[in-house]
């Protein structure tokens, strides 16, 4: 079998990584000012107030600059699994395709196409029925996000399928374990809401700046209002969710949750004379498997995420260990595996069947393997491959680690914000409190940096996996030359370069110009149809 | 017949119904965008023709996400050896695929060199996508270098150059092409006015008949090229794995076996022609909604003439014929398509519904001055 090339793997991860964190830019205000705009629009249905629908114009315009993006990036992520991760893509295309396929059917479909009403049907629609389409465009990005997390969780915690040895593939098996997976319920709910907390604070720090430089008073004060209120119910539970999603991973990925709280060794129960500390800062050392300058709280980490006194979490260099008997069994089930593909072979097929759980850790030592070829692995050699094997099979600790807390102290400080913002903004002060205005205005981009982390967190710390425990990174690649990885690489760098630029040039612009902007150009007292094309004259139709 | 055999040849029409939507829909706005200098001679009239399909692009690009899902989940191993094997080809279609939606938004949202240099992202973003999509029918149909580990990875036996420098593909991607051109135009000329209507009339009859010749010359292209067959016979109910289980071998002519066996199939290209001809017939006397549906039916014709030439072949390999895909080796489990179907039967009659009322609550004829005085169209 011809070699993976490490570094187009390396490379692969980079591309799909920078693709991801990109795209992830703009995903979460998508989520959250679909449903903070259509609550707007909703108080303007109800009330009637044309303030309110000024405000739907205002912020829907500001979120299509972004929406546009969000869309053209999401299409990179479609075709980048065939693209780059072709193994990937045979191994699991059977059960990871299925939600993205439905994705398409079910949620992509509605949300782009009532988008387009949203902006164009403003005089061709009834309110009611125009309110009717933006939350059919706000249900449908959100119901895209559950099929995505849902295929994400195949790959945190793959259920729903089960190998297939002839077919050399995980084939799906059960509908409702994949999509009730727990780790993907669980994390749609963190993610979307994440991006609530995300679009409220867009529309806070935005209205931050009219306050502070005292223009468009009412219609800021209001947009501000609805944000805060908005914002400070997501950013409490994005934090009590992401509780939730702690104690799975110490279920079902324990290499996960070891590696982002820098735990080296076995946890102590609280009952014992030195209760593990839950770590507030700590560096890391991949190198030395050990972290310096630990400042922890005691007694706190076991509650955290076992939710229970006495569980024991088990430490990286305990994992390591108990994963050397699964290499060996993994190493048996492969070279039984490509004996039966050969031979087709009954005796080498039960042979695999007896190891096939640890088949992953065979796969995962052929990277370590003479040639990669796990048949070459002798009792000379035979230790020292375990050996290095075992090290990789956990994540990068000072990445997993603080990716975690950058984000979780980010998710803290928002819950604090939002308080302040929204006790102010019911009292009508807050003009007296600049400072807050001055946070929320410039707290606009660290939702957005939190999720990013949110996702290292996530994608590092399922490392060395593509599949969690079945399909390791290095084998799920595709085959390319390191030339192609280097024109796709330099092609994004640029094309993405130049997005981000337009994207900010205009976020500023339409930003700074306000809402006022539209009034000038319409006649007084007379609703302006902002998002109309050649629309706007009913005598067309 | 097996019910895992009922549902592949399913899946493999779906796959047919996927790719001409695609064409169709995808192809229409590509079409405008590929068109926007030529019918419009200055900023007005250009952003009339974008905010034809303003309303729409979004929601008809899905079609394109929805072909690569599909794909994925029906015919995994197709996905996963197609997109890398034409890994330089699919980044450039990406790339150009990806300045399209931000063009849309962005075009007219700033001073004028802004507009131009998006208004040649709209040119690139829409001829580029369309000649790579035909051109992969036609390396598909000549077979593509690859072969497979025995864990199903594949590898590469040929360079992209081969895919892009090839004759025959490059004729299969002036025919999407063109039609992308003549459906385009036919929707300018459904939503636009003179002077727009007339430019995109001469746009959309030209196309047309362009399509129609070179698909003839296809035709005859094929009848002499080696087609792959069957040495042995095959177990359509197999499991899907490329790796076992067929032997295959190439015979010139042999895509038009299929035909020779069950002559009613040549009703499928005449579908096609009876489109493209009909798509230019009924542009020239101004009738745009009866060539819309024509310029439908042309993509119809052309892609199922293409699988049903092909059948059961999906993606032949010219270097490892024997692990050639096909609709029996290259699709998901069973269980999979099954609850695939079922998704497809619920969603699909929604999707056509509001689609169809989408273009109904936007129909009519958009005009240059409305556009210009607002400020906020594209």
């Amino acid at each position: 079998m011809p070699l993976i090339d490490p570094s187009v793997v390396d490379l692969s991860r980079a591309q799909f990584a920078l693709t991801a964190l990109y795209h992830f830019l703009f995903v979460p205000l998508t989520l959250g000012m679909t449903f903070l705009i259509a609550a707007m629009e909703t108080v303007y249905v109800i009330t009637g107030k044309e303030i309110y629908k000024e405000m739907t114009h205002f912020w829907a315009k500001l979120f299509g600059i972004n929406f546009a993006i969000g869309v053209a990036t999401g299409l990179t992520m479609e075709f980048e699994f065939g693209t780059n991760w072709s193994m990937y893509s045979h191994f699991v295309g059977d059960v990871f395709g299925t939600p993205l396929a439905i994705e398409g059917l079910m949620a992509f479909f509605m949300e782009s196409t009532f988008i387009g009403l949203m902006f164009f049907g403003w005089n061709r629609l009834s309110r009611p029925a125009h309110l009717a389409v933006t939350y059919l465009t706000a249900l449908g990005s959100n119901l895209s996000a559950l099929w995505i997390l849902i295929a994400n969780g195949f790959m945190q915690n793959p259920q729903g399928a089960a190998f297939d040895p002839v077919t050399m593939r995980m084939q799906f098996n059960s509908f409702l374990n994949l999509v009730f997976s727990p780790d993907a319920q669980a994390k749609f709910v963190h993610t979307s809401i994440a991006g609530f907390v995300a679009g409220a604070l867009f529309v806070m720090g935005v209205s931050s700046f009219y306050i502070l430089r005292g223009v468009h008073k009412e219609f800021a004060a209001r947009s501000f209002r609805m944000a805060a209120l908005f914002g400070i119910v997501s950013s409490m539970a994005v934090v009590t969710l992401g509780d939730a999603l702690g104690r799975l991973d110490y279920l079902v990925q324990p290499t996960k949750i070891a590696a982002i709280e820098g735990l080296w060794q076995d946890s102590n129960a609280n009952s014992s004379a030195a209760a593990s500390p839950w770590l507030l800062f700590a560096l890391p050392n991949d190198a030395t498997q050990s972290n310096v300058a630990e400042i922890g709280i005691p007694y706190v980490l076991t509650p955290l995420i076992t939710h229970s006194e006495s569980r024991v979490i088990p430490g990286l260099l305990t994992l390591e260990q108990q994963a050397g008997p699964r290499i060996d069994s993994g190493i048996t089930a492969i070279n039984a595996l490509q004996q039966f593909g050969e031979t087709h072979d009954p005796a080498a097929l039960a042979t695999f069947q007896q190891h096939e759980q640890d088949m992953g850790y065979g796969f995962l030592a052929q990277e370590f393997a003479p040639n990669q070829d796990l048949t070459q692995i002798t009792p000379a050699n035979h230790d020292a491959i375990i050996a290095q094997t075992e090290k990789a099979t956990i994540p990068n600790v000072f990445v997993t680690f603080w990716a975690f807390r950058i984000m979780m102290y980010l998710g803290f400080y928002f819950v604090v914000l939002f308080a302040f913002a929204a006790y102010y903004s019911l009292r009508n002060e807050l003009e007296k409190h600049p400072l807050v205005l001055k946070a929320a205005l410039f707290s606009i981009p660290l939702p957005i940096l939190a999720c990013e982390f949110g996702w290292i967190t996530a994608e590092a710390g399922r490392q060395p996996w593509s599949v969690y425990g079945w399909l390791p990174t290095f084998q799920a690649a595709s085959s390319h030359p390191v030339g192609y990885m280097a024109f796709s690489l330099v092609g994004f760098a640029l094309l993405y370069s130049c997005f981000i630029a337009a994207e900010l040039y205009l976020m500023f612009k339409f930003g700074r110009l306000g809402p006022q902007h539209h009034e000038d150009h319409e006649p007084a007292g007379h609703a302006a149809p902002m998002f109309a094309t050649g629309a706007a004259d009913k005598s067309w139709q | 017949m097996e019910m895992y055999v009922v549902l592949k040849v399913i899946w493999a029409v779906l796959l047919g119904v996927l790719l001409s939507g695609l064409g169709t829909m995808v192809g229409m706005d590509m079409g405008v965008g590929t068109l926007l200098r030529f019918v419009g001679k200055n900023d007005g009239e250009r952003r009339v023709a974008l905010n034809i399909i303003g309303p729409h692009w979004d929601g008809n690009q899905v079609w394109f996400i929805l072909g690569g899902g599909a794909i994925f989940a029906a015919f995994p191993t197709l996905y996963a050896t197609s997109f890398s094997v034409f890994y330089v080809v699919m980044i450039l279609l990406l790339f150009s695929m990806i300045m399209r939606p931000v063009a849309f938004e962005y075009r007219s949202k700033a001073g004028s060199t802004w507009r131009a240099t998006w208004d040649w992202a709209f040119l690139i973003s829409g001829a580029l996508p369309m000649i790579v999509y035909g051109a992969a029918f036609g390396n598909v149909l000549e077979g593509v270098g690859y072969h497979y580990s025995w864990t199903g990875q594949y590898f590469q036996d040929e360079s992209f150059l081969g895919y892009l420098l090839n004759p025959f593909a490059v004729m299969c991607g002036v025919v999407s092409l063109s039609l992308s051109i003549a459906q385009g135009g036919t929707m300018l000329m459904l939503r636009g006015e003179e002077p727009i209507f007339g430019r995109a009339r001469v746009a959309a009859i030209g196309a047309a008949v362009v399509a129609a010749v070179l698909f003839a010359l296809g035709g005859v292209w094929v009848a002499h090229m080696n087609g792959f067959v069957f040495t042995a016979p095959v177990d359509p109910n197999m499991p899907a794995t490329p790796l076992t289980g067929q032997t295959v071998g190439l015979a010139p002519g042999a895509w038009l076996n299929n035909f020779h066996a069950y002559p009613l199939l040549w009703a499928l290209p005449a579908i096609g022609f009876v489109g493209m001809l009909g798509n230019a017939f009924f542009n020239a006397v101004r009738v745009p909604v009866v060539a819309w549906w024509c310029g439908a039916l042309s993509w119809i014709g052309a892609i199922f003439t293409t699988g049903a030439a092909m059948f059961p072949f999906l993606m032949p390999s010219s270097t490892d014929p024997n692990v050639s895909l096909t609709v029996w080796n290259a699709t998901g489990s069973q269980y999979n398509l099954g609850w695939m179907l079922f998704f497809a039967l619920v969603f699909t009659p929604i999707i056509l519904a509001y689609t169809s009322w989408c273009f109904y609550v936007m129909r009519g004829k958009v005009k240059v001055e409305n556009v210009v005085n607002d400020s906020h169209s594209y």
